[in-house]
């Protein structure tokens, strides 16, 4: 095949940043300048435009191409330049710097890895430099180089550099950016940008070309759990093809799946291609790919597929970070439409918890609405549950645009949720509850405690002995250093449920009252033991659903009821409506059973819980 | 991945999202390089098959070897293909010596919008790319456009992390563009990887060869004797002419693409 024989240059994708005409125009005019990378010509349209429009020379015409741009000497939409070193190509984006083009500064920004963040050293910090600080933290691109420009206006002083860089410092490591290097530069002059300059001998750092090319490119999020989107199902000939691009991760044929929020698991069978000799059957992050699968259920869009022992998160509300670019204010309450990687959602603004100054960091006062540029925590609630993932781990599945009338109008990134908040949440009476972003998840808890938590289920009949074998299992359990919580049904009857009456409606409460107890107990990392008669299929089924699938694991005692008569009250009603799901079930038929073989039985069946 | 292994699952990615959204979604097909690395894409995207018809804007001042190119590989991919003429434009005998622009407005412009009005098209799939010239290389994958086709180039929405512009009002449509962010030598390389057959027009002969196809009054070939993909490749490497010097039309007046394109122009 031809297809080793082709030589494929690396190529980088970077943004400049900063306030309006602090020079970014003028950086990459040079840049292209110095660098030979101008077609025949471009220099003596810049000059035959500079004329035209009655102005001096600015490399800035070489970018700005409307014409309105160029009358009126402003950026107005991101501009996409492409140049090379030796070592690889380079587009470099052009990012406006007025507030009112923000929009157009983000949607730049969003496809570059690294960015070049220029400040006017006479003119110092401004608001626009701290707000695309900002932006850029919230994008995730973490390799950023402030380039001071202007150096010539202020007689290249040592002294204001180093003040600008405290200064900025300040600012910048509280959003988690360390930036690599103040590069001090006359854009304009072309000093420290391909050629060091004498005026500036007493910088020994790296020059802005030389910085580019420092720059390390994003590894691909192969090393990550698989994450693959579905993006379609085609049909067009005997295939049923699953389309979509994988996220994070690598999947080949034979691999197991579970398909979210659904959690149907099965094999992948293909791996589909086309033309038929590129075929393969291992692909990763960042490809469009198509796999067929061994149980052809059905299957749509937006749903994600990942292996069994890592899957997504999966609720209707989470907390994020945004910012928010509509021309009317984000407001509570209302309803908007939510892209998160295929999946379409109407959702609403829940609660707003924290509304950023972005421009200096400061939280302001108003918690009812977001206005245009302004950045936000909230708290985001979906009609259905949506599968994601925390962006500080995963980009692909951890990031969502806003959509209003028509219009991508925010963006953001999902933040660490409440685990006790997962699956299934209800709507409270107050509209004024605002949920926390943790510092700490499930999964750290889980660590530091060395197991898995999960809710042990154990029904059956009063006096089947649930409860003898739940005190032996928890004893167990106990001893081999394990964290747990014991709730016994019985027991809060006389507590949080006294108020319940012992009928159908107060024992479907009671049930959902201990399954909510218990998430809360499982999502802090503790194991947790339930015995509850539980004779309803349907209130175990309501229980097993905001515990979670996964999670719940149900044991039924069942005892004949020759035995049961011998062991409680004759008189008690013997009815037990049995699951239509897996249930690990366990026969008494000894009134005089020995529990610690029941207990032997659980313990093998939860081992891979205890590692 | 390598660099042309990403924009490929972008462009197969934007595709997809396309054909996912539009029920009445169309490629316009003008039979150079870009539209046929396009047309293979979606192939790829849609596994050996092209669920949409394509369409080709007939100026009728093309270069032979193009429609004969276009009709072969038509027949031979069994595609469905819509060809559009503005017929009383052409009676009138519009042609570029009335004005290049003017020219442009009439036989490609109009009949865009045609075409466009009369299928109902919701969607219309281009191969422009940004580093092309000016005006494109501000554009989106999603760029919408008004009933009359016009483009609002001074507002236009944001667009991020692949989230692309799929609501818009009823009688607008959408232009996507799957190719904006490949360069001239990507596609190139492309063809040469995958070993996409091209119109012979970018081959030399006699010491001359295309660089950019369109209509024959209004392109000019450019001096080369490079007769294979390789050859192009390597020349592209080297040259510092611009790709489009030989498209008449843009060298018309500084803003001539801007102001043929924001009223409706591929
Ligand atoms: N003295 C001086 N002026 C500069 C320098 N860099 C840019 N300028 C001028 O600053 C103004 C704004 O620059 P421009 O590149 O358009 O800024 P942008 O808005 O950030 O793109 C222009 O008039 C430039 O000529 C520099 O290094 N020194």
């Amino acid at each position: 095949m031809t297809e080793l024989a082709v030589k494929i240059r690396e190529k980088l994708n970077i943004v400049v940043v900063g306030h309006v005409d602090h020079g970014k125009s003028t950086l990459i005019g040079r840049l292209l300048f110095d660098t030979n990378s101008l077609s025949s010509g471009a220099i003596e349209k810049v000059k035959k435009i500079s004329a035209q429009n009655g102005k001096p020379f600015e490399y800035a015409y070489l970018l700005d191409a409307f014409e309105e741009e160029q009358k009126q000497g402003i950026t107005i939409d991101t501009t996409n330049i492409n140049f090379s070193t030796e070592k690889r190509d380079y587009v470099i984006i052009d990012a406006p710097g007025h507030k009112e083009f923000l929009k157009n500064m983000i949607s730049g920004a969003s496809s570059a890895e690294a960015a070049l963040l220029m400040i006017d050293a006479n003119e110092g910090i401004q608001e626009q430099s701290r707000r695309h600080g900002y932006i850029l933290s919230l994008l995730g691109i973490k390799k950023v180089f402030v380039i001071v420009n202007k150096m010539d206006l202020i007689g290249y002083s040592e002294a204001v550099y180093n003040d600008i860089m405290r200064n900025f410092n300040k600012f910048l490591s509280n959003l988690n950016i360390y930036p690599i290097e103040y590069i001090p530069v006359s854009a304009f002059n072309g000093e420290n940008i391909t050629i060091r300059s004498d005026n500036l001998a007493w910088y020994k750092g790296v020059t802005v070309i030389e910085a580019l090319d420092l720059i390390q490119k994003d590894p691909e999020a192969e090393d990550k759990p698989l994450r693959f989107s579905i993006q379609d199902v085609y049909k067009f000939d005997t295939r049923r093809i699953i389309a979509g691009r994988i996220e994070a991760g690598t999947l080949k044929v034979g691999d197991e799946i579970t398909i979210s929020p659904s959690g149907k698991t099965t094999k992948v069978k293909t791996i589909e291609n086309w033309p038929h000799e590129h075929d393969k059957n291992y692909v990763s992050a960042g490809m469009s790919v198509g796999i067929t699968v061994e149980d052809e259920f059905f299957n749509k869009r937006g749903e994600v597929i990942s292996h069994n022992h890592n899957k997504p998160q999966k609720s209707n509300l989470f907390n994020a970070n945004i910012f928010w670019m509509g021309k009317n204010p984000l407001v509570k309450g209302k309803t908007y439409k939510l892209k998160l990687t295929t999946q379409e959602v109407e959702c609403e603004v829940f609660s707003i918890n924290r509304v950023i100054d972005s421009s200096n960091l400061t939280a302001a006062e108003d918690f009812t609405a977001v206005n245009r540029n302004e950045v936000a925590e909230v708290t985001i609630k979906t009609r259905e549950v949506v599968c994601f993932d925390e962006f500080a781990e995963y980009r692909g599945t951890g990031r969502f645009v806003i959509v209003e009338d028509y219009n991508v109008s925010g963006g953001g990134i999902v933040l660490k949720t409440d685990d006790t908040l997962k699956n299934r949440i209800l709507e409270p009476k107050s509209k004024s509850l605002k949920p926390r972003t943790r510092l700490v998840t499930r999964e750290q808890k889980e660590k530091k405690l060395g197991q898995k938590a999960k809710v042990i289920w154990l029904t059956g009949l009063t006096g089947c002995g649930k409860n003898e074998i739940a005190v032996k299992l928890e004893k167990k359990l106990f001893e081999l250093g394990k964290t747990l919580c014991y709730l016994d049904s019985a027991n809060l009857r006389f507590s949080i449920s006294s108020d319940l009456e012992f009928n159908e409606s107060g024992v479907y409460e009671q049930t959902r009252r201990i399954a909510e107890i218990a998430n809360q107990f499982m999502n802090n990392g503790i194991i947790t033991i339930v015995t509850s008669i539980s004779r309803y299929k349907k209130a175990r089924e309501s229980a097993k659903e905001i515990i979670g699938t996964d999670d719940y694991l149900e044991f039924h005692i069942e005892v004949t009821e020759a035995v049961l008569k011998k062991r409680w009250d004759s008189s008690q009603e013997c009815y037990y409506e049995k699951s239509d799901y897996p249930v690990r079930s366990m026969y008494i038929d000894d009134p005089n059973f020995n529990a610690d073989e029941k207990v032997d039985l659980i313990m093998e069946s939860i081992k891979d819980i205890l590692q | 991945m390598d660099h042309l292994e990403a924009i490929e699952a972008q462009s197969i990615y934007i595709l997809r999202e396309a054909y996912k959204h539009f029920g009445k979604l169309g490629m316009l097909w003008s039979i150079g390089k870009d539209s046929t690395v396009m047309l293979w894409l979606a192939q790829k995207a849609f596994f050996g098959h092209c669920p949409f018809p394509l369409i080709h804007v007939d100026t009728s001042y093309k270069i032979p070897e193009m429609i004969e190119f276009r009709d072969k590989l038509i027949k031979e991919l069994n595609l469905n293909l819509i060809v559009h003429q503005n017929k009383e434009a052409l009676e009138q005998g519009m042609n570029p010596k009335k004005g290049r622009l003017v020219c442009c407005e009439h036989l490609k412009t109009k009949p865009l919008q045609e075409v466009v009005k009369k299928f109902g098209f919701e969607g219309l799939i281009l191969g422009v790319r940004r580093d092309e010239e000016g005006s494109r290389s501000k554009e989106r994958f999603f760029s919408e456009r008004d009933s009359e086709s016009n483009w609002d180039y001074t507002d236009q929405p944001p667009e991020l992390w692949d989230q692309f512009k799929t609501d818009f009002k009823k009688g607008n449509h959408i232009r996507i563009h799957p190719l904006l962010q490949w360069r001239e030598i990507d596609i190139w390389k492309y063809i040469q990887r995958e070993n996409i057959p091209v119109v012979d027009l970018y081959f030399a002969k006699n010491g001359k060869r295309y660089r950019s196809l369109g209509c024959y009054p209004c392109t000019f070939p450019i001096d080369s004797n490079v007769t294979d993909v390789e050859g192009i490749v390597e020349e592209l490497q080297h040259t510092t002419q611009a790709e489009r010097s030989g498209r008449a039309q843009d060298q018309e007046d500084a803003y001539a693409m801007q102001k043929l394109r924001s009223k409706g122009y591929m």
